[in-house]
């Protein structure tokens, strides 16, 4: 029963915040929106017994990826009542496509049947008496260790992809560059002047 | 009692949010990227509900790599837009194609 009212709680409450972050007319509610929306998507997680899950989703999409737009949605100065312009002009043909597309899922998922001897093929059973974390990083770091490495080896490219698209290098700024600083010696550095007596350095 | 189905018709609504999302905000970048967030937690949702009816744990590896990916998209999209922001100083997508290398 619990389950049940905790079920269509957070389920209404991730479709209302997911159709509020469309709406939005100011992308930071939208943002703010979309955490609500993460939050509760956890929450159905974690009714489905994928605690882990649920936490990493907080912990990725709530902690990095909403917090970083954000940070773009506050620095970018952008004309937001402008990028609304013809909001209304694409509602019919959106609609049409989105409602046709929700009742063809609906209807394919509503006749769906899994076979009954499914259940004693799959490749990675779980296992009865230990918790979600243990049992995913029984099979994560065995089974699945090259995906594992492959998830880590796309977050590497990521981040170099990131710094390079908006790294940039001021002209006029002057910077340290170390292999200058360590390649200077007496030939570069100093100067040796026979100075007359009585003239001075001119 | 709640049924996988019931967790599937829930993923089909949020995805269907997310397509809907993308034809409504055609002009705001971020908003669109907000949309693509929401079509792969749909995704991730399915997943887990897979997994977790089916007794299977390959579902819930897989929402993790997807998710992954969704935070490796994210971040370069995002960099994508700053850029793009710092040349054009706005960042209408219509604009985009002007983009010719």
């Amino acid at each position: 029963m619990a389950i049940t009212f905790f079920f269509y709680l957070f389920s209404l409450a991730a479709i209302a915040s997911a159709m509020l972050v469309i709406t939005a007319r100011n992308p930071v509610h939208s943002v703010l929106f979309l955490i609500l929306c993460f939050f509760n998507a956890a929450g159905l997680f974690v009714l489905l017994g994928a605690e882990f899950l649920a936490m990493i989703l907080v912990v990725v999409y709530v902690g990095a990826v909403a917090v970083l737009f954000l940070f773009v949605v506050m620095m970018l100065d952008v004309d937001f009542v402008e990028l609304r312009e013809g909001f209304l002009d694409y509602l019919p043909i959106g609609g049409v496509i989105g409602l046709i597309l929700l009742v063809e899922m609906i209807l394919l998922v509503g006749t769906w049947a899994i076979a009954p001897d499914l259940i004693a093929h799959t490749s990675t059973p779980t296992v009865g008496d230990i918790s979600n974390t243990q049992a995913i990083g029984q099979v994560l770091y065995t089974k699945y260790v090259f995906f594992f490495q492959m998830a880590g080896l796309i977050l590497l490219i990521a981040m170099i992809g990131a710094i390079v698209l908006t790294m940039r290098h001021k002209p006029n700024v002057k910077r340290q560059v170390i292999a200058d600083q360590v390649a200077r010696g007496p030939a570069t550095a100093v100067e040796i002047k026979n100075v007359e007596s009585g003239e001075g350095l001119q | 009692m709640i049924g996988l189905t019931h967790y599937l018709i829930v993923a089909a609504i949020i995805f269907t949010i997310g397509v809907f999302g993308i034809f409504l905000n055609r002009k705001n970048v971020i908003i669109i990227m907000m949309s693509i967030e929401l079509i792969l937690l749909a995704v991730n949702i399915n997943l887990v509900a897979f997994s977790s009816y089916l007794h299977d744990l390959v579902g819930q590896i897989f929402a993790l790599l997807i998710l992954t990916v969704a935070a490796g998209e994210a971040a370069i999209g995002l960099a994508i837009l700053v850029t793009y922001f710092r040349n054009r100083g706005s960042i209408a997508v219509e604009d985009i194609n002007l983009m010719k290398g």
